[in-house]
């Protein structure tokens, strides 16, 4: 008889988005209205995909050079690492990055902001955490633009970033931002976590031992993932 | 507690999604030619005004045809794994929120206290609109471990527990794969039943 699983840590009040969240319009006809099922996690749900031994795909650090020429924009390197609440290294997981360019353009049919495609920039990479959970991309610093929110909404520049962890609970779908960014204050999607500590999270800190001289700005920014509750023991 | 660090709080996925985390191929989670009765299914994925959500990702994670995940936390070493099967699937749905999987139907597995859980599918849905993904689950029709299954039968309200259930709509023997039908309401009177994890 195996003894159940260790589950997850819940999130604390406040530390995650809410479902609805009236200022961000979007969430208004998507956001469930019945309250969410509470259920005990099995081995359904501390399980998960593992990405080590490269089953999905090449890594693809380097957004600078996908292309004949290099991309508009400031060259920016964005370090980190992924931790559990713990503070211990996830290793072997893989993180997803997408932006839009320099401009404020996604090379993506829906995006049709009237500012610049860049030939020389797709936006897209993905690569898997070393053993000492640490990740490392190589691209330019993505523009704001506007979204139609609200009248004269514009949304503070961000990187997506998509990282799955240990368990299928740990998955994260995040954004990163800049530090100093005045949007910041007027972006509902930024805001709509309510707690200040967690928000702070979000945002990457700029790092001059990161950055290269003569070449690129080094961002450091850490993405923490759901723990377990307590250290599970080895089986007997 | 107080030394735990705050995880990072989950963001929308927004419009542009595919950019990243589009990957085609992975609607099948039977290319690597994995042991298991071969499945598909179909669905859509509607709003609150029943209009479909052309710009979501469906994400799956299951146990293979034994009932084993492939994850070294799953240490029922009494079934085998199987080396073609990962276990993990995703789809972004087309124009008209459909979205489709082709896999094998996993077995069951254990749940808490040993209590077993039919077979089923984990899984996570990101849209624009959503700041952070909802989990939820698909059960199969016809399954008779379904009645003692410990979420189904948690779930008091026949119509909301059904939303857990893809409906057999046929294919199997000859007709190739048997196929679901499962559709997700995000918000109404059809709600799907989403899960707090």
């Amino acid at each position: 008889m195996a003894s159940d699983p260790l589950p997850y840590q819940r999130p604390r009040p406040g530390t995650q988005p809410p479902a609805l969240y009236p200022d961000y319009a979007s969430t208004q006809k998507r956001a469930p209205k019945r309250a969410p099922i509470r259920f005990e996690h099995t081995l359904s749900e501390m399980t998960g995909p593992s990405f080590d031994k490269g089953w999905g795909g090449p890594d693809s650090a380097d957004l600078t050079r996908q292309h004949k020429g290099a991309p508009i924009g400031e060259r920016m390197i964005l370090q980190g690492r992924v931790l559990d609440e713990d503070g211990r290294p996830v290793a072997g997981t893989l993180v997803e990055l997408w932006q839009c360019n320099a401009a404020g353009r996604y090379h993506h049919s829906v995006d049709q902001h009237d500012a610049p495609l860049d030939p020389n920039f797709t936006g897209a990479g993905q690569v898997v955490t070393n053993a000492a959970g640490e990740y490392r991309f190589l691209t330019v610093k993505p523009g704001a633009y506007p979204w139609r929110n609200s009248p004269n909404a514009w949304r503070p520049a961000h990187l997506h970033l998509a990282v799955f962890g240990p368990a299928f609970v740990t998955r994260l779908n995040t954004q990163m931002y800049f530090p100093g960014d005045p949007l910041l204050a007027l972006d509902p999607i930024f805001q709509s976590t309510a707690d200040a500590e967690a928000r702070e999270r979000l945002i990457a800190q700029y790092d001059p031992a990161l950055s290269e001289p003569e070449w690129a700005l080094g961002y450091r920014w850490d993405m923490v993932l759901r723990g377990r509750v307590a250290t599970p023991l080895d089986p007997a | 507690m107080a030394d735990k660090l705050i995880p990072t709080p989950s963001q929308t996925v927004g419009p542009f999604f595919s950019l990243g985390l589009d990957r085609p191929e992975w609607n099948d989670l039977t290319r690597g030619n994995p042991q298991g009765e071969r499945i598909v299914i179909e669905g859509r994925v509607v709003d609150g005004d029943g209009a479909p959500v052309p710009d979501a990702l469906i994400e799956m994670w299951q146990a293979n045809a034994a009932g084993r995940y492939a994850h070294p936390d799953d240490r029922q070493t009494d079934k085998p794994l199987d080396p073609n099967f990962r276990g993990f699937g995703r789809c972004a749905t087309d124009g008209e929120g459909r979205f489709r999987f082709t896999t094998v139907k996993p077995g069951p597995v254990p749940g808490r206290g040993n209590r077993l859980q039919a077979p089923h599918i984990n899984v996570l849905l990101f849209s624009r609109g959503l700041l952070i993904h909802l989990h939820t689950r698909i059960y199969f029709e016809g399954e008779a471990a379904n009645a003692a299954d410990p979420l189904l039968s948690s779930i008091e309200d026949a119509k909301v527990r059904n939303t857990l259930v893809a409906r057999r709509e046929g294919g199997g023997q000859a007709g190739g794969p048997v196929r679901y039908r499962w559709d997700i309401v995000m918000q109404g009177d059809n709600e799907t039943a989403f899960l707090e994890l």
